[in-house]
């Protein structure tokens, strides 16, 4: 009883004041510096969607999305050709990378984690990931390109899906780790075979991530420019059929750019905004969608 | 070690048994039969020299401290240990006198024969009727009324129908983790398995929900042969007719559970029982 009596009364303040200054200060500072630092990593996203907006917005109109590009000196016409052709490519990169990316991550990180095969295809995917997109465009104007005689929607597909299959791969396989064992273990003491535990179980499980790596890498391939450049092309029609060149929206922007056309130079702001917008407007969508039902 | 006494611990068991319950002999005394079962886990050997004759319709717990076997040894019942990388065994396992390893035994079909409820209650993250009906789904089965009343059944028996019977397209993360683990003992009787293996069923539940699995446990033994591993000898005392203690991989002794716990024939179990140790 006598020693509670005898506590000093500034027990839970600091006894030694000097240190206690000090580290609260620190503390304090330290504290103010991450917020700082948190709010200027948005000052990049931010000013890139004032400014493209700004610039991009005053010449938004229903014929921007309905009509072709006008001939150079013209100030009336849109990209919907481009905005098409984007979507036509982005569509062949994902039919040709997500089945791909998906299945080789079920097999190497189901069926054979610790083989020598699944080893390989990690190691390549990881650095595939790091090649440049230009050269996957010049792999596939060698590849498909020459081999075709023509440049083509096809051939930019192609491209676009070489640049997103390991992103998609990688990411799958991380999803996939991501579903607790324990599923996997009840699901065989039930009597599943390996193939009803992946589709029934895991893969639902995993779905939203992998589906979050998809669209990332979705995301990506809509506003390459590089791979799109010298497969597809650029064109000022509609698409009439795969094998010829086509317009895409990155391309556009690329191109009208530089011209020397006040009215082509705001095409291109306005190309850059409905970019952002719909890579933004799918990736919500995909969020909505692919949300986890059951947690 | 009991292969130097098996006939005298036989009759034992025999005896005890029949005092403890006079419908002994309508069961098979020798439901499952292990035989000189030895396990590796890599050069690691887990299990050696297993002798075990399980009757059928009766709860049979595995009880001894950790690493001793005794998960090992249930896990091989419905071979889900096969899963581990690097394992094999020696010695055999037969159910119903047939070797589980036979070549022409589907192991599919094994394990739609034997339930398995986990030490971790482990529901899948599906409503609480897609969880009770997986394993006729995987089966086949599309009947939506024979799909209906498996549910109902299978939540009865494991006496969670009152609380789930309105919640039953709610997600099953969403029970609490008492009644998580009965519904995995509801899916796990789903295929109308004969053979019900859990793996401390109870470590993770508080004494209420425990209460209620152990009395679930004691009503379903009427249609299932039981074996529960458990590290909670009052546990074993309670629910269970056969006890068998493992120690370092071996089995010490096995009996009927009123004996081992009463009048234990070897020092090693008496000195688990008591506390001595482990």
């Amino acid at each position: 009883m006598s020693c509670r009596t005898a506590a000093p009364q500034n027990f839970f303040t600091q006894d030694g004041t000097k240190t206690s200054v000090l580290r609260l200060f620190r503390n304090r500072f330290l504290t103010g510096l991450c917020i700082a630092l948190s709010l200027l990593t948005l000052v990049p996203l931010f000013s890139i969607i004032m400014l493209v907006v700004k610039n991009g917005f005053p010449l938004v109109s229903v014929a921007l999305f309905t009509q072709l590009p006008p001939p150079p000196g013209l100030e009336e016409g849109g990209f919907a050709n481009a905005i098409v052709g984007t979507f036509i490519m982005v569509g062949i990169a994902i039919v040709l990378a997500v089945p791909l990316g998906i299945l080789g991550a079920i097999y190497i990180n189901e069926y054979a984690p610790t083989s020598r095969l699944s080893a390989a295809v990690r190691f390549v995917a990881k650095l595939l990931t790091g090649i440049p997109s230009i050269i996957c465009g010049v792999f596939a104007f060698a590849a498909v390109v020459m081999t075709m005689g023509c440049f083509s929607a096809f051939a930019g597909g192609v491209a676009l899906s070489i640049l997103i299959l390991p992103t998609i791969l990688l990411t799958a396989e991380q999803a996939l780790m991501g579903v607790p064992y324990a599923y996997r273990e009840a699901s065989f003491g039930l009597g599943a075979t390996p193939f009803q535990t992946i589709f029934r179980i895991v893969l639902p499980d995993a779905l939203p991530a992998i589906m979050t790596g998809v669209m990332l890498s979705v995301a990506r391939a809509a506003g390459e420019t590089a791979p799109v450049l010298f497969t597809a092309l650029f064109s000022a029609n509609w698409i009439q059929s795969l094998t010829e060149p086509t317009a895409s929206l990155s391309v556009l922007i690329y191109n009208f750019a530089a011209l020397p056309f006040d009215y082509h130079v705001k095409m291109a702001w306005s190309a850059s905004l409905v970019l952002v917008a719909l890579v933004t407007l799918t990736n919500i969508l995909a969020q909505i969608f692919f949300a986890p039902k059951h947690r | 070690m009991r292969t130097a006494d098996t006939p005298t611990s036989q009759n034992s068991l025999s005896e005890h048994c029949l005092e403890l319950t006079d419908d002994f002999t309508s069961g098979e005394v020798n439901f499952i039969k292990v035989e000189d079962f030895k396990f590796f886990y890599g050069k690691k050997q887990a299990l050696h020299g297993i002798n075990l004759e399980i009757p059928s319709r009766k709860v049979t717990a595995f009880i001894g401290p950790s690493g001793c076997g005794k998960s090992t040894l249930l896990r091989n019942f419905n071979r889900m240990n096969e899963l581990i990388p690097g394992v094999r065994h020696e010695g055999d396992i037969s159910i119903h006198g047939t070797s589980i390893y036979d070549p022409s035994v589907e192991i599919i079909a094994l394990r739609r024969r034997i339930g398995m409820v986990f030490q971790k209650s482990n529901p899948f993250p599906m409503s609480i009727y897609e969880n009770i009906v997986y394993p006729l789904r995987i089966a086949g089965q599309k009947d939506r009324s024979v799909l209906d009343e498996t549910v109902e059944r299978c939540l009865r028996s494991a006496a969670l129908w009152d609380e789930a019977k309105d919640r039953l397209h709610e997600s099953a993360l969403g029970l609490s983790g008492g009644q998580m683990q009965r519904l995995c003992i509801a899916r796990a009787v789903a295929s109308r398995p004969e053979i019900l293996l859990m793996d401390e069923p109870c470590s993770a539940l508080d004494p209420i929900a425990t209460a209620k699995v152990e009395e679930l446990i004691t009503e379903l033994k009427k249609d299932f042969t039981i074996i529960i591993v458990t590290h909670n000898m009052q546990q074993a005392s309670r629910v269970s007719e056969l006890t068998a203690f493992f120690y370092l991989g071996n089995l010490v002794e096995f009996d009927s559970t009123h004996k081992i716990f009463t009048n234990p024939a070897q020092k090693q179990t008496e000195d688990y029982i008591t506390g001595r140790f482990g």
